[in-house]
């Protein structure tokens, strides 16, 4: 039998999501209390909801921080994959392998400060040119590159060349090889890769307030927003940001069909 | 096997990318701010070109080793916890039909698509004595008394746990997806038992990426401010918190990137023991039966 | 299905890559929501000389709703608000800039002598600032910067204990009340958790000043601090009073404003000022030498200074302002919901006030970091 039920396995994946999603479900019963205050309930009311929507500040911030997200992802994507091919296959050197962790290594504090110092002598004085959007993206790929070689590194490992002889042996250029026959087979390994860059840049903070200049990303506007306490209006703006993420992500599922083909 | 073809052009082109930008937006950068290490703060903030080794007197203070020393060992509880908790999420992904997998990937990473901050407020309101938690437990009848589930050394570890899970569970899923299903039933078939064939075949092909999902939940365990201020009560500061309040509270940029380097210092020996791991992966020859 | 996710990902870039070409163009929206004016720009232009905009920095809903609108409406400047959560981050980001990157930047006095002493302050023209006869005689003998001369103070107050009075076993008078609670209290106080307010409360409870630089004294203090630990619930800057609504917390250690939230939810909750004496802490204005703006600059301060706006920062946050004009047009009834709006400015002064630690800083750091681990 190939796939027996295993009912632990099933039961503790549920609970499992139960832990992962039980702050959810408080932040969103919260974004309809009627009471500012978490610990006492006001009555049902989607008040805050309106609110968010007249908050200009915060949706322009949900904006940005999805602009940088994305940007960031590609980035990382096509530029890990590329390292994870290159310490695979291209050279066997230790000190690369550990050198490609280093991103993750740095404390996030340590490399925004480092960053701004660095754009601020670069960019600000000697170029003249402001900071923003842009140099947030630079920063975050900095981190999700890393994250990207790692995770598609683990999928290059086990990976069967004959069937890239075989696809040579039939005529296939490098190109078609890679497109038809490698990607495939990686092809899980660069979506947790994507996934983990996506959601690191999604919400990292430290990074972005150093590096943004006087724009403000989502997480900016959150942590600034808390001083004064978590009003409903956040758990509202948090809950937006979240069904956006999702919209966005069964729409590309969508558009990919079944994954049959994907290793 | 391994293919031979790294003619220089081709490394060039696959490494070349990540490693310049790295070179020029990490290296570069960052090795300066941690030279600062070597001079010393200015009466009010600011760096002082004076050339001394005086930080690294201050670092060895029991107070900072103290501290490093709690967020080594919380780090380490919050990576064994993520482990044994993702792992069998990460299984029980790989093994489903495969229009299932990416969906239940995205249903793990959803949360994490929220403020983690806006999640430790919410974990504060279910965690407090009067909490939904306690009150679970208290109306069950479980304990007579509210237990403490906050501001503790608890709270950081499950504060940290609930953070990282996701970068625990899909380098794990990444490995354990390309297994093959005949391999694992080869090792039943020849008699072991399901615990054995695991321990023994499953769990060493799927080194590296537990190896992975070790480092990317222990790294930034190790880093994390957030935690200890807000689930910790700000009772019990991590290296995180220490680098934070020298950049930022004490203005001292030296001390910081002295207690950075340290930090960075016990990393590459966690990344040594990783990259070992991989060597042997390497060595071993992995590919699918 | 490969050429499925080419034309995916063609579709995601261009889509992606449209959204940030309009993103980083400026967009010049005012917001109407609760969390104070100001337009949020994808994209910033360092400032060009005389170019007509200024950038501010400051802390979140602390400027009123209509203050930067009406600026911009009278004088044409455009004014982009950024934000930040606390004063060490701000300092922070001008460190990593060498001062530079802002206009205007709203920071705590003691920050503000920082700048001034790192050469980033630039002197405040009064000339150009009429309304600064607004504020009260007091407001201009603040001791980390008499005469104002690189810093113009936007609200000020102090720090106290605010606690449900309900559930205290007695009214709180001292420190001490705070720092060796009662048996009923113990478990149910918290202490601010930044270094200068950690420390106040053991400080000035042992007689010692509250910008202290002596070791033995710091040490004290951080004995008495760490005694307290056991009773303590946590170190929280952000979220004690809704602490104190919910029950949680019986007395808090609370700048005097924020106690006004938790007064606002429940009007049990009540604010003292310890006998032992407190700081006085003011939030000011401080304009960077490097901006190129600084006549915008004055100007907008000078528009902070009226009385209609000083009255709008104290609707806003509870706090007192040294605007003499603004708090002298105060609705009676708000100073009977707040009692610290009734503190008059030479009460506020006979608190001694926060001064920059300079070299002794590295001390007080560490002190508190063996506090709290």
């Amino acid at each position: 039998m190939r796939r027996e039920r295993n009912w632990p396995l099933s039961i503790g994946f549920g609970l499992t999501v139960c832990f992962l999603y039980l702050p959810i479900v408080v932040l969103v019963v919260l974004s309809f209390n009627a009471s500012g205050l978490p610990t006492s309930w006001g009555g049902f009311t989607t008040g805050w909801y309106e609110r968010m929507l007249d908050n200009d500040a915060l949706l322009d911030s949900a904006f940005n921080t999805l602009i940088v997200a994305f940007w960031a992802t590609v980035i990382s994507v096509v530029l890990g994959t590329l390292l994870a091919f290159g310490l695979e296959r291209a050279v066997r050197s230790r000190a690369l392998d550990a050198a490609s962790y280093v991103p993750m290594v740095v404390p996030d504090i340590v490399l925004a400060i480092a960053l701004l110092s660095f754009y601020n002598l670069v960019f600000t004085q000697w170029l003249g040119m402001g900071l923003g959007l842009w140099s947030v993206i630079l920063g975050h790929a900095v981190f999700g590159i890393a994250f990207v070689a790692a995770i598609v590194r683990t999928r290059l490992r086990g990976f069967d060349d004959s069937t890239i002889e075989a696809s040579q042996d039939l005529g296939a250029t490098e190109w078609q090889t890679f497109r038809h026959v490698t990607l495939p087979q990686i092809g899980p390994g660069i979506i947790a890769g994507a996934l983990v860059a996506f959601t690191l840049s999604l919400d990292e903070f430290v990074i972005a307030f150093f590096t943004a200049g006087t724009t403000v990303t989502f997480p900016i506007q959150v942590y600034s927003m808390v001083r004064f306490g978590v009003t409903p209006e956040i758990n509202a703006a948090a809950t937006v940001v979240v069904v956006v993420s999702l919209l966005l992500m069964l729409i590309a599922l969508r558009l990919r069909g079944s994954e049959d083909t994907t290793a | 096997m391994r293919s031979a073809r790294s003619s220089l052009a081709r490394r060039g082109l696959l490494l070349g990318p990540a490693l310049t930008w790295w070179a020029v937006l990490l290296a570069v950068p960052v090795a300066l701010i941690l030279a600062y290490s070597l001079f010393r703060r200015g009466t009010y903030g600011g760096v002082v070109y004076d050339l001394n080794l005086e930080n690294f007197e201050r670092i060895v203070d029991p107070i900072y080793l103290k501290v490093l020393w709690f967020s080594v060992r919380v780090s380490l509880e919050a990576t064994a916890a993520a482990l044994l908790i993702g792992y069998p999420a990460a299984w029980f992904i790989a093994t489903r039909p495969k229009r299932w997998r990416t969906v239940l990937l995205v249903l793990v990473v959803l949360p994490f698509w929220t403020s983690l901050l806006i999640r430790t407020y919410a974990w504060m309101v279910l965690l407090n004595d009067q909490g939904l938690i306690n009150e679970a437990l208290t109306g069950i009848g479980l304990v007579d008394a509210p237990v403490k589930l906050l501001y503790n050394e608890f709270s950081i570890v499950l504060g940290l746990v609930y953070g990282y899970l996701p970068l625990m569970i899909l380098p794990l899923y990444a490995a354990i997806e390309r297994l093959s299903p005949e391999l694992r039933e080869a090792a039943t078939d020849l008699g072991a038992s399901p615990i054995r064939s695991f321990l023994t075949v499953t769990l060493p092909l799927t080194r590296s990426g537990v190896a992975a999902g070790c480092l990317f939940v222990f790294v930034p365990s190790l880093g994390n401010f957030i935690v200890p201020d807000l689930l910790g009560g700000g009772r019990q500061s991590m290296v995180g918190n220490l680098i934070q309040t020298q950049f930022l509270e004490a203005r001292d940029w030296p001390f910081g990137a002295t207690v950075a380097l340290a930090v960075i210092a016990l990393m590459a020996i966690v990344l040594w023991i990783q990259a070992r791991a991989v060597a042997r992966d390497r060595e071993e020859g992995l590919a699918d039966a | 299905m490969m050429r499925r996710i080419s034309v995916l990902a063609a579709t995601a870039a261009l889509a992606g890559g449209i959204a940030a070409c309009g993103a980083e163009v400026e967009t010049s929206t005012t917001s109407g929501g609760s969390t104070g004016a100001g337009e949020t720009t994808a994209d910033s232009t360092p400032p060009t000389p005389s170019d007509g905009t200024l950038t501010v920095s400051n802390w979140d809903a602390y400027t009123p709703e209509g203050l930067i609108p009406g600026f911009e409406k009278e004088t044409g400047v455009k004014v982009k608000l950024a934000k930040h959560a606390t004063n060490e981050d701000i300092m922070g980001k001008l460190e990593a800039s060498q001062g530079s990157g802002y206009d205007v930047v709203f920071v705590s006095g003691q920050f503000a002598e920082a700048l001034h002493k790192r050469g980033w302050a630039a002197e405040i023209d009064h000339s150009k600032i009429p309304n600064l006869e607004n504020l009260y005689p007091e407001a201009n003998e603040l001791p980390y910067d008499p005469g104002n001369k690189y810093s113009v103070p936007y609200t000020w107050g102090t720090t106290g204990i605010c606690y449900r009075s309900d559930l205290v076993p007695s009214k709180p008078t001292s420190w001490d009340d705070l720092l060796d609670p009662a048996p009923e209290n113990e478990g149910k106080v918290t202490m601010l958790a930044t270094d200068r307010w950690l420390m106040l409360p053991a400080l000035k409870s042992l007689g010692y000043s509250a910008n202290s630089t002596d070791e033995g004294e710091l040490e004290e203090a951080r004995d008495l601090l760490m005694e307290q630990k056991d009773q303590l619930l946590a170190y929280d800057d952000t979220k004690f009073y809704s602490k104190l609504v919910s029950g949680e917390a019986n007395l808090v250690e609370a700048w005097d404003g924020w106690c006004n939230y938790g007064i606002a939810e429940d009007d049990r909750i009540e604010f003292v000022v310890p006998e032992e004496g407190s700081d006085l802490w003011a939030d000011t204005m401080v304009v960077l030498e490097s901006s190129e703006n600084k006549d915008e600059a004055f100007e907008f301060i000078n528009y902070v200074l009226r009385p209609e706006s000083g009255k709008g920062i104290v609707d806003l946050l509870t706090y007192n302002t040294p605007n003499q004009a603004a708090m002298e047009q105060l609705d009676p009834k708000l100073k009977k919901q707040y009692p610290n709006l009734g503190i008059a400015p030479s009460e506020l002064l006979q608190q001694e006030n926060l001064r920059d630690l300079g070299d002794a800083q590295p001390t007080w750091t560490r002190i508190v970091t063996e506090i709290t681990s």
